[in-house]
């Protein structure tokens, strides 16, 4: 345990962090306080692979570009922290879950640098990274965690080390459904489907358009309401009118979806709040950006007498310094990825991490 | 769970009547509240439970909700009583007010009696040598045979989990049992009909046991190991039964498989 004493007579430890299992490549750094345990953001920069209108993001297509941005990316962050190589203990990847081809090519990166650098690796499971980001800038101590992505929808409680699902989506995430009702509607996918439907649905409200709302227990289910909504697009397109006798509108539509999706998602993690008996919540994953989520959430946690904890899209939005503080919080317990480990796994839940770094 | 401080929520109307006894705020639940109270005459002690409207939803998509759901609620309810499923039975029913009812059951959530039973066990959960365990998975095959019998008639809970089932204590047994084996001792009544469904489809019935075997080991994880007694008297239950466990096996890996994607 060399790298034990070593690390333990510095000011601060320091852990970069390589991020790429969706359409971002994220590289960013952090400096942790071994006193304090106080978390510094050094740098965190992004950069994301934008497809077509009316197309999603293919993995191959996906991979290339981090592959291509990896060095460029690596550069900057190195450079807006103003800190050596020397000074880095770790790199920090995520091991999974998601999307094969666009992990293991950041991965691949991340394990180059560790070899250039002589450092050690540490993979990082990707939902455990945004929760505990959310954490450590939000300050919530103990929330029930609403993980809501392209790829996931989680309702999260910690107990005895580990991050338990106590619901999720039971068939396609959250972000999916919109970002697919996006392509429907043909919006932009720039920035993010998810954030042109917000900007579309403040102008509506005139109307809600009837869609399912399918909630069982702590969990939900999205498809059927993505197959009637895009049902829907195509009757609007033919000129259907709503309720009112007036033509329905695409920020109608917006609007109704996101009314009904989201009123699911607080619904359920309301419940699971009620089930472990705790009143704050921390939203983290992309779709947690969105204002009127995060408002929703808000109204329902203050009659629950707690508050709603979100972050802004620096850190909501996949990132590379999620990773660097999740497997920085790791390392400093002990824990390392050797070499012959560092592989990626589509499919890594986030119950099976042990939390270590909590009581 | 049970509210510290009594009526600080505006009641629902019905509860502002004079009743024979003050209405008592049992549970601030994630739905609505649970009042006890009483009907009609002063020694009939009932639960009212009562869907305030949510702020944080659209009016019409939470008019719709509110009322449907204590609704259907009321008629599952009345649905699984005729059939001889142990619920409360259902005195009285408002569904645009939001509230119905129903039966006081008395005893505690099953929630508590396993974490009374638990207590202070190390995390992996393994018991002491000593430990006769008999109790705690007696308690697992009633709720077994609890879902078996609701699924046979047709009725899917939506929301099965050990804070959704009551320990009724027996009263014609007299225990000699310990005070630990007393914490799990009693019968399984169902409650909180919110979202159940009717439906006789192996899926549905297996989404049903998967949210319960999910519910249970995120709630009880220290018992996780003994969930598999739950399934073992609920194949016998009915006919359909162990096609049911079959399905089990495929929402799980469905599940699994959802929940990993980044
Ligand atoms: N009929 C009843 N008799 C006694 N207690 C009840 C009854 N129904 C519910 N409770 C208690 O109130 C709590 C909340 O009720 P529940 O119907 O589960 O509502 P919620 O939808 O809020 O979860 C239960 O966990 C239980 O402790
Ligand atoms: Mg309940």
């Amino acid at each position: 345990m060399t790298t034990t004493t070593a690390t333990s007579k510095k000011k601060r430890h320091i852990a970069l962090g390589c991020e790429g299992s969706a359409n971002k490549l994220g590289i960013g750094i952090i400096a942790h306080d071994p006193l304090t345990g106080a978390a510094t953001v050094l740098s965190n920069i992004r950069h994301t692979f934008v497809s077509p209108p009316g197309t999603g993001f293919l993995p191959k297509d996906t991979a290339r570009h981090h592959r291509a941005y990896f060095v460029r990316v690596a550069k900057q962050a190195l450079a807006a922290a103003g800190v050596s190589v020397s000074e880095i203990d770790c790199i920090c990847y995520t091991k999974g879950p998601g999307m094969g081809a666009p992990l293991t090519s950041v991965a691949a990166g991340a394990r180059t640098l560790a070899l250039l650098w002589e450092k050690e690796l540490v993979g990082v499971n990707h939902c455990v990274g945004h929760i505990e980001m959310g954490r450590a800038i939000t300050g919530a101590e103990n929330p029930v965690v609403l993980y809501v992505s392209g790829g996931n929808t989680q309702v999260i409680a910690y107990a005895e080390q580990r991050y338990r699902i106590f619901g999720e989506a039971l068939d396609i995430a959250v972000g999916n459904c919109l970002d697919r009702f996006a392509r429907a509607l043909e919006i932009s996918n720039d920035p993010a489907p998810g954030y042109n439907i917000e900007q579309l649905a403040k102008q509506g409200g005139r109307v809600l358009v009837d869609l399912p709302y399918a909630v069982k227990g702590m969990d939900c289910s999205f498809s059927g309401i993505l197959t009637q909504a895009e049902e829907v697009v195509a009757q609007m397109k033919k000129g259907k009118k709503g309720p009112d006798g007036e033509a329905i509108t695409p920020a109608d539509m917006c609007f109704s979806l996101q009314e009904t999706v989201f009123a699911m998602l607080v619904e359920i993690t309301e419940r699971a709040m009620a089930h472990v008996g705790s009143n704050q919540v921390l939203i983290v994953g992309g779709v947690g950006c969105n204002e009127r989520l995060q408002e929703m959430m808000g109204a329902m946690a203050v009659e629950r007498g707690g508050s709603v904890y979100a972050t802004d899209e620096r850190f909501c939005i996949d990132n590379g310094i999620m990773i660097a503080h999740a497997g920085l919080l790791a390392y400093e317990t002990g824990f390392r990825t050797p070499l012959v480990e560092s592989t990626c796994t589509q499919r890594f839940r986030t119950d099976e991490v042990f939390v270590k770094w909590r009581k | 769970m049970a509210a510290t401080e009594e009526q600080q929520f505006p009641l629902p109307k019905i509860l502002t009547y004079p009743a024979s006894a003050p209405p008592s705020l049992i549970a601030q639940g994630a739905e609505g509240r649970l009042y006890k109270t009483t009907h009609l005459e002063s020694g009939l002690p009932c639960a009212l439970k009562y869907r305030p409207s949510k702020p944080y939803r659209h009016p019409i998509l939470d008019a719709r909700l509110t009322k449907a759901r204590i609704a259907a609620e009321a008629k599952v309810l009345d649905r699984c009583y005729r059939e001889g499923v142990r619920v409360p039975a259902v005195y009285a029913l408002d569904a645009a007010a939001g509230w119905v009812m129903i039966e006081w059951v008395d005893g505690k959530p099953v929630r508590q009696g396993i974490n009374d039973w638990l207590g202070e066990r190390p995390e992996d959960g393994t018991p002491a040598a000593s430990e006769d365990e008999t109790p705690l998975v007696d308690l697992m095959k009633r709720i077994g045979e609890a879902v078996g019998n609701l699924h046979r008639t047709g009725v899917i809970h939506g929301d099965l989990t050990t804070s959704n089932m009551m320990l009724k204590p027996w009263a014609s047994r007299p225990s000699n049992a310990g005070d630990k084996a007393k914490a799990v001792e009693g019968d399984i009544v169902l409650i909180d009909f919110g979202l159940a469904t009717q439906s006789s489809s192996d899926e549905d019935r297996a989404v049903d046991l998967y949210v319960l075997e999910r519910a249970f080991a995120s709630t009880h994880p220290r018992a996780e190991r003994l969930f598999c007694h739950v399934l073992d008297s609920y194949k016998p239950s009915y006919k359909k039964a162990p096609s049911v466990i079959i399905k089990l096996e495929d929402v799980r890996m469905r599940g699994r498989k959802k929940s990993m994607l980044g």
